[in-house]
């Protein structure tokens, strides 16, 4: 039992300690590429006031004119020491802003997460339990259809159906206005996240139907099945109960891999609904030249996504001791 | 591919259909986009924020301008940028491929240039890529182009493997035919069909990407016709009730991302020997 789980745990090890600095300095060399002047960007609209001479001990207290690996070094030594810098756009230092919006974006990626999971898992079964009928392709055309929707198209058409046609749900932010998220009480929130976590559900959904309804398939039409239905096992019964089975470890799987994916969409649906997490904050540094929080960002993210890999792994072979062999 | 054009079969007829409804598609929205102003249909103060009629089928937006030619152009420019950035990760998809399929050296290094890109979400390397360009149009495209070459790669390398350790090389190669002929009569009828059926997969990817781009201000610049920019200006719009000039443009760009979509899945079917000869 443990010795997979070390095993594996110790491999990735590995690969994390090759890999993180390697997409350390790649993501530092982006930054460094872009064409912003960092005196500009942080001095802001005052930047006429700056004379010469300023600009000069500006970049020499920064460190601005020593060659790049230098600079790179001087970065990562402040980072090992847990200073990730200071944001601009927010006026704070950059670990602060990402703790401080870590929660929202994470509540709203959880619930995508059980949303989607839940939606693409049940929808893929009930295809493959009708498979060749209608049903089926219904289901199939509406995974090809959502795949292919640009997921913030989406939300504009939730938001004009529930939040302007129908008025049910609000359209902006994650507490009503005039109140933080804190004052506001549990109703008002849950209120303000149903329509984000539904459009960034949107983002794995299509993709999970067609995957757990392959699975199901490939089970239903396996000896074992067909063994059960001459027994006279009914066809839902077969998808729901055994199909479950095998369709459920490896639709975790694939959809714990992607949680990157989500972490890539709640940069588009945070924009939408003005939600006050990290996707948002990473449009707003990119559009700031806020080089540190974007870098910042860019860091946690990488190690998310590590993570959720990790996760996907351990799910998949805990889910199917077939998988620990290799 | 060419192999299975010949054969009649179900493949065949899906990779007809598809395909004409695709390349139809897009060579309807670029002739259209050559046809009309570049500048976008006029403004009119009589006309603002019209609903669909019969003059004017998308409805019209807050200046009176006609949203079905407005969202016409705006595709236009989406397929161009769609093409470039495809038409590049292609490029870097055959040279990674087929380096890692002939060097050991340069497997491993392909391997770590795709872990790193897959290191971070697809979206946020898009985002710091074009970031890293300055933004704009060749951010979009740089950022784009750039990011959707590992999924190619890997079908390249893994097919050209396959091929250079396939019996009838070794033979080929035992009759005395230098490396130029095998990789021209084994190598390329195996690969062109992948590299052609991937270009075509890539595509409505490098679309949709581009559009969430534009949509949060960091891709296409704000006067040239652009879905995304259309999409985040109409936010303002959708809250007075104006819902076509949301629903429509990005209705155009699901059909344009779905229908090249389907067609490259019948391309890559088709490329495929174990499905295509069915």
């Amino acid at each position: 039992m443990t010795g997979w789980l070390g095993r594996l745990l110790v491999e990735r090890l590995i690969r994390l300690a090759w890999l993180l600095p390697l997409a350390m300095a790649g993501l530092f060399t982006l930054v460094s590429l872009a064409p912003v002047d960092p005196i500009t960007s942080y001095v802001g609209a005052r930047v006429a006031e700056v004379g010469p001479d300023q600009r000069a001990a500006i970049a020499q207290a920064w460190g601005l004119d020593a060659p790049a690996p230098e600079r790179f070094a001087l970065w990562l030594g402040h980072i090992a020491r847990g200073d990730l810098g200071s944001s601009i756009t927010f006026n704070a230092p950059v670990a602060q802003v990402l703790a401080g919006r870590a929660g929202a974006s994470l509540t709203l990626i959880a619930l995508a997460f059980l949303m989607s999971f839940a939606v693409g898992l049940s929808l893929g079964l009930t295809a493959a339990a009708t498979r060749g009928r209608w049903p089926d392709r219904a289901i199939r055309g509406f995974a090809v259809v959502l795949t292919a929707s640009p997921g913030f198209w989406v939300a504009l058409l939730l938001i004009a159906l529930f939040a302007v046609g129908l008025g049910w749900l609000p359209s902006c932010c994650a507490a009503p206005p005039g109140l933080t998220a804190d004052e506001a009480d549990l109703a008002a929130r849950l209120r303000h996240l149903i329509l984000p976590a539904a459009t960034l559900s949107v983002v794995g959904t299509g993709p999970l139907i067609l995957h757990s309804r392959a699975r199901a398939a490939a089970f239903l039409e396996s000896p074992a099945a067909r063994h059960l239905a001459a027994h006279g096992a009914r066809p839902g019964w077969l998808a729901w109960r055994p199909g479950l089975r095998h369709a459920l470890g490896p639709a975790l799987a694939v959809h714990l891999a992607g949680t990157g994916e989500l972490i890539g969409g709640s940069v588009l649906a945070e924009t939408v609904f003005a939600w006050p997490g990290l996707g948002q904050a990473t449009v707003r540094a990119a559009l700031g030249a806020d080089a540190p929080l974007l870098l910042g960002i860019a860091l946690a993210t990488l190690v998310v996504v590590f993570l959720g890999n990790l996760a996907a792994d351990i799910a998949a072979r805990l889910l199917d001791p077939r998988l620990r062999q290799a | 591919m060419i192999a299975a054009l010949t054969l009649a079969s179900p493949v065949r007829r899906d990779l007809l259909i598809r395909g004409g409804l695709a390349l139809g598609l897009v060579a309807v929205l670029l002739l259209a986009a050559l046809a009309l102003p570049p500048e976008g249909p006029p403004v009119s103060a009589l006309a603002r924020n019209l609903a669909p009629s019969l003059a004017h089928p998308f409805g019209t937006d807050s200046l009176g301008r006609d949203m079905a030619l407005r969202t016409a152009l705006a595709l236009a420019t989406s397929i161009k940028v769609g093409l470039f950035a495809a038409v590049l990760s292609t490029a870097v998809a055959v040279v990674f491929g087929l380096a890692a399929a002939s060097h050991r050296l340069a497997d491993r290094l392909v391997g770590v240039a795709t872990e790193l890109a897959l290191g971070l979400p697809h979206f946020v390397l898009i985002l710091l890529i074009s970031y890293a360009a300055g933004g704009g149009m060749a951010g979009v495209i740089l950022g784009v182009g750039l990011t959707h070459w590992p999924r190619l790669t890997r079908v390249l390398r893994l097919e050209a493997q396959t091929v250079a350790a396939s019996d009838y090389v070794a033979i080929s190669r035992g009759l005395g035919r230098g490396p130029v002929w095998i990789a021209r009569h084994h190598l390329a009828p195996h690969l062109i069909p992948q590299i052609v059926a991937g270009f075509v997969l890539i595509f409505p990817h490098a679309v949709l990407h581009e559009a969430g781009l534009s949509f949060v201000g960091l891709g296409i610049p704000p006067h040239l016709p652009s879905i995304g920019v259309i999409l985040a200006d109409s936010l303002r719009a959708l809250m007075a009730g104006h819902w076509w000039v949301a629903v429509f443009p990005g209705a155009g760009l699901m059909l344009v991302a779905l229908t090249v979509e389907r067609f490259g899945e019948a391309l890559r079917r088709a490329a495929d020997p174990s499905e295509g000869v069915a």
